[in-house]
């Protein structure tokens, strides 16, 4: 009986303890890890139960309340959304793991507070990826941006201003969202995806509905840091705490994706997104922009988690080139490399927090010598920068291998070259970081003093998932992701 | 024209509003101003979203009446969009509320609340 209300378990367990997570701070500021552990396994556990019933039986509609849709909260989970709710609570519970050690040196008085946070972030991305209804979906951004701008804050003493912007540019994204949502409500009446998608057809065609659409598509580039509203990204990510960091870069800016998808081809119809302006046409070159700036700006770049960040929104163009080439092959690259990016991110960022735990290292220069002093670490960071660069056997390749046919297929060449060039300059960057890690250093002590288990724990998860899902990457095509492509997508 | 802007005078206004926060937010170097033109921006868009459910014609809202027929929806004003806009609204309360901490917290750094000045003493 309980397999039927994991689409509430889901959500609720996080919600709830975070609120509950005060109590538990009275009693024991060490419960509050074990707990959050506990708890986003619970949310992970459901998740993949939720998958394996979608891949057994197809899609699930869960009434929130007992209240029939439209009229009440539908949560509908398809194909796309359990495949990313999986990546999202995996990645939570990565994160959640790693914090141990650096939370108690960084906020020790405010342990209880930084996990009630954590749960709420996870509620809110959780939330954004299940949810059925767009007004529902506006109150989980919000959710997942409140608690994000909260917890970029606690980081060095440079993060309050980058959190202060992100929270400007941030809320101005989510009110062109709502926006959206408004002039979809005018013209049908609902609020429920699905029953938009029914009724949408009839008033296709009017200012309105143009109005609604470039609303939304707005609003979601602001989230997803897309080129060229990304302004508020490598800020934010630097400065804040650096579990929060893995765990944001892996995560917000992939569900922001999945919104975006959502909107374009369940809400919206896709023979309207694609012939509406030339809008494809426009996101496919923004997404070359993003590629050549991404890598450009990596390039100059000192501060490790600031030059990763940068790298973030090179891949951001990555998965949009894929969506905006509209077809099967392209579109099946775009989801794939969400979960590969969202694994890759996390791995770069965890290790780039390790080590600055050890070492207290930020930068290129500060990072030389580190094979000798955490081989472990050096090794994992070398493995995460092969798959961004696109070497196989790592998880990345796959992933650029279907972008790149997908281009090839759309005659779209320009793109194609694109990607390439871009990967090109991720090497570049990524070798730049290795040569200082793996050349050896005369003025500093070599001791050996590697991360504590806590730590190299969620790390190697990562690894070897970025060694192993490559290898499985047909298997994970064929059972999940040829069911998200959008009808009329050849 | 004039017609035309009175007829839908509601919109305007609610552009006009969010043009301004709009700008207040783009513009001032003051992070409070800031702030308030981040609300000015929220508000609009709950009054354009109050301003869609009006009726004319002796609309009411259904509360009021008890007796109203529920059947005939011109007797009463769509009271969906208000009730969205109390979330909307808890929504931006939130958002204030961690800004005003934010800035809480950077006054208490820079002892300014200028964007500038905060970025000068950054770079030394």
């Amino acid at each position: 009986m309980i397999e039927k209300q994991f689409p509430a378990i889901i959500i609720v367990a996080p919600l709830v303890m975070s609120i509950l997570m005060n109590l538990m701070g009275i009693l024991s500021k060490k419960g509050c890890y074990y707990l959050t552990v506990v708890t986003v396994s619970v949310s992970l556990i459901s998740a993949i139960g939720l998958l394996q019933q979608v891949i057994n039986s197809g899609k699930i509609s869960y009434r929130l309340g007992g209240w029939d849709p439209p009229w009440g909260i539908e949560y509908m989970v398809d194909h796309l959304n359990a495949y990313l709710l999986v990546i999202v609570t995996a990645i939570a519970l990565l994160a959640a793991i790693f914090s141990l050690r650096p939370i108690e040196r960084v906020m020790p008085a405010r342990i209880p507070q930084f996990y009630s946070l954590f749960l709420l972030l996870t509620t809110g991305l959780i939330g954004m990826t299940i949810t059925g209804d767009a007004f529902n979906l506006y109150v989980l951004i919000e959710i997942t941006s409140i608690s994000c701008y909260a917890l970029i804050a606690k980081g060095d003493d440079r993060s309050p201003l980058a959190s202060f912007n992100y929270l400007i540019i941030g809320t101005v994204g989510a009110c062109f969202y709502l926006l959206g949502v408004g002039y979809l409500y005018i013209m049908t009446g609902s609020l429920n995806m699905l029953d938009i998608a029914k009724i949408l057809p009839t008033v296709y065609g009017t200012n309105a509905i143009v109005a609604a659409f470039s609303f939304f598509m707005v609003g979601i580039a602001i989230k997803m840091a897309f080129f060229p509203v990304h302004g508020w990204l490598p800020n934010a990510y630097t400065h804040s705490p650096d579990v929060v960091s893995a765990f944001m870069a892996a995560t917000v800016t992939k569900v922001s994706a999945y919104v975006m998808i959502r909107v374009m081809f369940t809400v919206f119809d896709p023979s309207y997104s694609l012939k509406v302006f030339p809008v494809m046409d426009l996101l496919g070159w923004l997404s070359v922009g993003a590629m050549m700036y991404g890598c450009t700006l990596a390039l100059a770049q000192r501060e490790i988690k600031r030059l990763l960040s940068y790298i973030i929104i090179a891949e951001v163009g990555y998965i949009v080139v894929g969506i905006s080439v509209a077809n099967r092959l392209g579109f099946i690259g775009s989801v794939l490399h969400i979960m590969n990016d969202a694994i890759m991110m996390v791995c770069l960022f965890l290790v780039a927090g390790a080590v600055a735990f050890k070492t207290g290292a930020k930068t290129i220069d500060d990072y030389r010598g580190l094979a000798k002093r955490m081989p472990l670490s050096a090794a994992a960071f070398l493995v995460g920068t092969l798959s961004v660069v696109g070497v196989p056997p790592t998880c990345g390749f796959f992933s650029k291998w279907y972008l790149l046919l997908g281009t090839i297929e759309a005659g779209r060449y320009i793109y194609t070259a694109a990607l390439l060039l871009s990967s090109l300059m991720s090497a570049i960057v990524g070798f730049r970081v290795l040569q200082s890690i793996y050349s050896t250093s005369s003025e500093r002590p070599s001791l050996k003093d590697e991360a504590p288990l806590s730590m190299l724990g969620p790390i190697y998860v990562s690894v070897v998932a970025i060694m192993v899902i490559g290898f499985f990457s047909g298997d994970i095509i064929n059972a999940v992701i040829q069911h998200t492509v959008p009808h009329g997508f050849k | 024209m004039i017609e035309y802007i009175v007829a839908k005078y509601n919109y305007w206004i609610y552009i006009a509003l969010m043009m301004v926060g709009f700008y207040a937010m783009m513009a001032k170097k003051n992070l409070v101003k800031k702030l308030l033109g981040l609300n000015i921006f929220q508000w609009s868009i709950i009054l354009f979203y109050i301003s869609t459910s009006v009726k004319s014609g002796g609309a009411t809202i259904p509360i009021l009446d008890k007796a109203i027929d529920v059947a005939n929806p011109s007797l009463y004003l769509n009271p969906l969009p208000h009730v969205l806009m109390l979330t909307a609204i808890v929504v931006g309360v939130s958002t204030t509320g961690v800004a005003l901490a934010l800035i809480i917290l950077l006054y208490r750094c820079f002892r300014t609340l200028d964007e500038d000045e905060i970025f000068e003493r950054l770079s030394e």
